[in-house]
């Protein structure tokens, strides 16, 4: 198993969600995250005071597939949340030692 | 005395609409400051009413507004604890009762002592700031209205004009501002570190309410019903929104953008400004009094970084240098008795109040500072005055985590 994690544009959630559905992946974890790549953020104001907002607002998913998923999720998640411009984000994939699903106790790959 | 119907129903109603302005000045403040202390900050504000009503109406009303001791300098203690309520205030010719213009009055008192929580945002202690509330609004505020306020006051005896409080509140706080500043000392880590207001939607809304209480503050000052007030209520609308205009007129053109907290700032510069002359000056005059007002206050507020002190929130800046500007201008404005001679005694009022509020304060903070203490120590300041100095959080999204003890 692996987990594939992925770090996006806010906005294309959408767009990579339901293309993972259209895969056949129908379950994903999301978190809104912070960062700064080649992107450049954005400076601020307050009378007179100018700050540096370097962090740019970010979206992390993360889902755990079965090993031989693992390749055409990540390229079902890039060309999903593909703009073209800079900071589009990136994917990886880590390996998964275990997996447990909690309601049933089902273990390895009958709990993806 | 004849008491009329409808000026007292607006002293009430404006004396209320005055003491709106705290809360509106808690939500301000409070959308200025890092979240962290966004709690300590508006119960700072509440605190203040608090404190300075009772003190007000136990002997600070009688010190500013009581017969006069001699000298034009102090009322005596006649009129402690509101006694002799239905008696005519000394000096005054009032058509409201008495108890209603003391009433109106504690709300200004109230205001002037919460303006100074800006100055010690981030790091001033509770207790502390109490305690110097009640002590300044004996030792600085009351005097100064005296003088300005009471017709038995030096001031006033000299001809020098406030409708509404230039000098008594707006550079009154504005001078204790700066000694407070100096005697608390600078945050941690100012003016490198990053402290930029948490959330400006509250500081918008606040801006708000103190725009509608300041008809109130102002429009009551004509202490009747009928052409006075409406000129006041009118002048102050007009330098309000030129405030607002000249403020982001010079900050676009100095920073590149016109901001949200400018904008509001600039509101609060042209009612500051406007405070002093709005019954005595036309409606054209407000206009440009509010525009200095607010270009005023938006050069005003780099002063702090100039000169080093650490005015968290801009009190010198905006409530003391617009209040000036307000003040010496209506000398050259006024509708009735412009000129030298008036902006003489204009200016002579100004560096008075600016004195005694400065030298006062200072001395007020220094003792409060080493007795009860009025700073947090530097550990607590870090982590936040809002769960180490009241156990609070004031932003729980889930994120807190907090479980039942015993």
């Amino acid at each position: 198993m692996k987990l594939i994690t992925a770090v996006i544009k806010p906005f294309k959630l959408d767009d990579v969600k339901s293309a993972l559905e259209t895969f056949g992946v129908h379950g994903l974890t999301v978190g809104e995250v912070s960062g700064y790549g080649r992107q450049k953020g954005h400076t601020e104001v307050y009378r007179g005071a100018e700050y540096q907002v370097d962090f740019v607002p970010k979206v992390r998913l993360d889902v755990v597939v079965a090993d031989e998923d693992a390749a055409d999720v990540v390229d079902v998640i890039v060309k999903a949340a593909s703009t073209g411009q800079i900071g589009d984000g990136k994917v990886w994939a880590t390996p998964v030692d275990q997996l447990v699903r909690v309601r049933t106790g089902e273990r390895g790959p009958d709990a993806l | 005395m004849i008491v009329d119907a409808g000026d007292t129903a607006w002293v009430l109603g404006a004396a209320a609409l005055v003491l709106f302005m705290t809360p509106g000045l808690a939500l301000f403040y409070g959308g200025m400051v890092r979240s962290k202390n966004v709690l300590a900050m508006m119960v700072q504000n509440l605190g203040a009413i608090a404190i300075v009503s009772v003190v007000w109406a136990i002997v600070a009303y009688s010190l500013a507004f009581g017969p006069d001791a001699g000298g034009g300098f102090i009322g005596t203690l006649r009129l402690a604890g509101l006694a002799h309520p239905n008696a005519q205030v000394p000096g005054y010719h009032l058509t409201v009762p008495p108890l209603a213009f003391a009433a109106f009055q504690m709300m200004f008192a109230v205001i002037t002592a919460a303006l100074l929580t800006g100055t010690g945002a981030d790091r001033m202690r509770f207790s502390g700031f109490l305690v110097f509330a009640a002590l300044w609004s004996i030792v600085v505020y009351a005097p100064i209205a005296h003088w300005v306020f009471s017709p038995e006051g030096w001031l006033f005896k000299r001809g020098v004009l406030d409708f509404a409080g230039g000098n008594v509140v707006e550079i009154d706080s504005g001078a204790s501002a700066l000694a407070l500043a100096f005697v608390l000392g600078r945050r941690h880590g100012w003016p490198r570190d990053v402290m930029a207001p948490h959330s400006l939607p509250l500081t918008v809304v606040g801006a708000g309410i103190l725009w509608f209480g300041w008809f109130g503050f102002n429009a009551g000052s004509a202490l009747a019903s009928g052409h006075v007030a409406a000129q006041a209520f009118v002048s102050t609308q007009l330098a309000a929104c030129t405030g607002l205009l000249g403020w982001i007129l010079v900050e676009r053109w100095r920073t590149g953008h016109a901001t949200t907290l400018g904008a509001a700032s600039g509101v609060v510069a042209g009612l500051v400004a406007i405070t002093p002359a709005c019954g005595y000056v036309n409606s054209m005059a407000a206009l440009l009094i509010g525009f200095l007002g607010g270009v005023t206050g938006v050069l005003a507020v780099s002063a702090k970084f100039r000169f080093g002190y650490d005015d968290a929130l801009d009190v010198v800046g905006v409530h003391g240098a617009c209040g000036v500007v307000g003040t010496l201008l209506l000398g050259v404005l006024a509708m009735h008795g412009a000129g030298a001679h008036l902006l003489g005694e204009q200016a002579l009022a100004v560096i008075v109040t600016i004195a005694w509020a400065f030298t006062l304060t200072y001395a007020v903070a220094w003792l409060v500072e080493r007795s009860v203490g009025l700073r947090v120590p530097r550990q607590v300041e870090i982590e936040g005055l809002d769960t180490v100095v009241h156990a609070e959080s004031a932003y729980d999204f889930g994120n807190v985590r907090a479980t039942r003890m015993g």
